[in-house]
């Protein structure tokens, strides 16, 4: 590490608020994702949009535990369950809700809709809806950082599912041929889909995928958001200070069905609610309690998040409608 | 100017624009120390070392996404696929992923890359080593197709699509690799991409073409000379976005049109300029628009030149249009 990046390193740990006031933003970004998700289920419910709509909620401490390892000018690169990844890096409820809604006020202009979140001004490259398609690109971005030595991290979410994709399998080799500066994060919450992790793959170890291209890895549980910060932040400073790739196991649940036309059928009801007791929710609320937070500070958190999100609904319900002129915009620049 | 063949012009057009650019590479399988299998980018790595000429595994999808990555933080990289052949296992990330990207994020994010690649038979490559994709590239919006027929418009051309702010797919003719040869301006030298050229100026048919057929187009207005036959042949150069107010010109001037492509006839690109001109031009034809394409049929090994168009196909297709 160089002086230069060893002084940026320590000013950026210093810029890091105080244990309990970390812990209370990232209690404000899960509540707020929770939120925000639920409010996208209700508006989908009432016919406010149509397509796809995929859910997060059970996953919240996995990417806002992840993104707070990061610095502003790292890239972020996601799925198409990918609106946590968005407001972590970030990006307001607003310009997602928007978005989903395809109104102009999106943060793509009312043109993606849900799975195509993009934020250049965050860094945040995206929702990706071709399962797997987007890991080698980020070999590329880790690529480019590395040619001009910016010292970027690129983190790289996907699912168990794009595991056996072919796209998986080059794009984390070519990161580990080049030692490249990023972090893929598999969030393994057991389900492709309806297909169960062990009809999917042969070896139901995602991270031990890392042995065959030499690469680094780590597996651990994903309920607790310290426990995904601090362990990803080991492959951030692997990927920062060696510039060499990680791939992470995150085991995770999600307590939504894989899209809103999913009726769940291929999990019993008991096991959904036995996961529902590692709420990553209940479990932030409980880092705060114990980090001696005032009651009526947490309520107060919690009735913020409320009134953002309503908020954000609001704005998104208001915005104008993507005018028929812009349908060709964009697909070359003019 | 100088004399050069395609292989020395293409690789004239990288290394002016890897000397004008710091965020143009180029990456693919053995393009570093072995200067690709057809010695296009032969020297580069020696002169920008192995960071900006980057051997890769073969894994098109990777080389692919991994360029599509270096574009959306700011690089413009060349990518070599190389065979046509072998673009397939690319053409998710082509389609799904590079040529969707600018208008999926609103504009957020663009990924100018440019992948080259040979294409088209008569090398006796056989299956795997001759077919002509190009068609498969054009019905995708997003993508710009620019097919160069000579060491001129490879040259200029290559280098407006790594100057551009879209992807590109550039598709050269690997028969014409060695045997086209032509005095190639020096040092920086763009051709703008979507202009046609009129490569033989005639008044009784007019033969639209691309690509390595350019040249047996030629040979044919050639031959039908000899026979006072008066041909024009337009070489389109670029696919996408194609050249219309060049095309209906010529197509108003004789009044009788050949469509020629080496790519199988049904779906292929001529079908789409045969649209195109009935659409906007049939009070002007004097005659069915015809093609002379290759067949639909596997790319053939042994029969290669059966297959392939050749002049006295052309020279049927124009009588048989003179004649109606």
């Amino acid at each position: 590490m160089s002086a230069t990046e060893r002084e940026a390193a320590e000013l950026h740990e210093k810029s890091r608020l105080p244990e309990k006031a970390e812990l209370a933003k990232y209690y404000h970004q899960m509540l707020a994702i929770r939120r925000m998700e639920e409010a996208l289920a209700k508006a989908y419910a009432l016919r406010k949009f149509g397509g796809f709509l995929h859910l997060y909620i059970g996953q919240e401490a996995v990417a806002v535990g992840a993104l707070a390892t990061l610095k502003p000018e790292d890239y972020v690169i996601a799925t198409y369950r990918e609106h946590a990844h968005a407001y972590a890096k970030g990006m307001t409820a607003k310009s997602i809700i928007a978005e989903l809604f395809g109104k102009a006020t999106g943060c793509s202009q009312g043109l993606g809709g849900s799975m195509h979140l993009f934020d250049a001004s965050k860094n945040f490259l995206g929702g990706y809806g071709i399962v797997g398609g987007h890991i080698p690109l980020a070999a590329g971005t880790a690529f480019a950082s590395k040619y001009r030595g910016d010292g970027r991290v690129t983190l790289c979410f996907f699912g168990d599912g794009s595991v056996p994709q072919g796209a998986f399998h080059e794009g984390v080799a070519l990161a580990a041929l080049w030692r490249l500066p990023v972090v893929f994060i598999c969030e393994n919450n057991l389900y492709s889909m309806g297909t169960p992790l062990y009809r999917s793959l042969s070896v139901s170890d995602v991270s031990q995928k890392a042995l065959a291209y030499g690469m680094a890895r780590d597996r651990f549980d994903g309920e607790d958001v310290v426990r995904v910060r601090d362990r990803v932040a080991e492959a951030v400073r692997r990927a920062r200070n060696e510039s060499l790739p990680t791939l992470i196991e995150i085991r995770t649940y999600r307590f939504r069905g894989h899209s809103m036309s999913d009726a769940g059928l291929y999990r019993t009801k008991e096991e959904v609610e036995e996961s529902k007791k590692r709420d990553p929710i209940t479990f932030g609320r409980e880092l705060l309690v114990r980090a001696k937070m005032d009651e009526k500070d947490i309520v107060a958190i919690e009735d913020q998040v409320t009134a953002e999100i309503e908020e954000a609904v609001k704005f998104a319900d208001e915005s104008p409608e993507l005018a028929y002129e812009r349908l060709a915009e964009f697909t070359y620049k003019e | 100017m100088a004399e050069m063949n395609l292989i020395q012009a293409v690789n004239d057009a990288l290394r002016v624009e890897m000397r004008r650019d710091p965020r143009v590479v180029v990456l693919g399988e053995d393009v570093g120390r072995f200067g690709g299998v057809f010695q296009v980018t032969v020297g580069l790595r020696e002169e920008f070392g192995a960071d900006r000429c980057i051997d890769t595994p073969l894994a098109e999808s990777g080389i692919v996404g991994a360029a599509i990555g270096m574009a959306l933080y700011g690089l413009r990289p060349v990518a070599e696929i190389q065979f046509g052949d072998y673009i397939y296992p690319a053409y998710d990330q082509i389609v799904n992923e590079l040529a969707k990207i600018r208008y999926r994020s609103g504009g957020e994010y663009a990924a100018p890359v440019v992948i080259r690649t040979p294409i088209g038979g008569g090398i006796k490559g056989g299956h795997y080593h001759s077919q002509s994709p190009e068609a498969l590239f054009t019905h995708i919006p997003g993508l710009t197709v620019v097919c160069p027929s000579n060491p001129i418009d490879a040259k200029g051309l290559l280098a407006s699509a790594i100057r551009g702010e879209d992807p590109v797919i550039f598709m050269e003719p690997k028969r014409y690799y060695h045997k086209s040869r032509a005095d190639v301006p020096e040092g920086e030298y763009t051709i703008p991409i979507g202009e046609a050229k009129v490569v033989r100026s005639g008044s009784q048919v007019t033969i639209l073409t691309w690509s390595a057929m350019v040249h047996t187009a030629l040979e044919a207005a050639q031959k039908g000379e000899a026979e006072g036959l008066d041909l024009e042949v337009v070489d389109l150069r670029t696919l996408v976005p194609f050249d219309e107010a060049a095309i209906l010109a010529s197509v108003k001037k004789t009044g009788r049109v050949v469509i020629v492509h080496e790519a199988p006839r049904t779906s292929g690109f001529g079908a789409e300029l045969a649209a195109t001109i009935a659409e906007k031009a049939i009070l002007h034809l004097e005659a069915p628009i015809l093609r002379v394409t290759g067949f639909d049929t596997p790319f053939p090994y042994t029969l290669e030149h059966e297959y392939l168009p050749d002049a006295d196909r052309i020279l049927d297709a124009v009588g048989r249009v003179l004649s109606f």
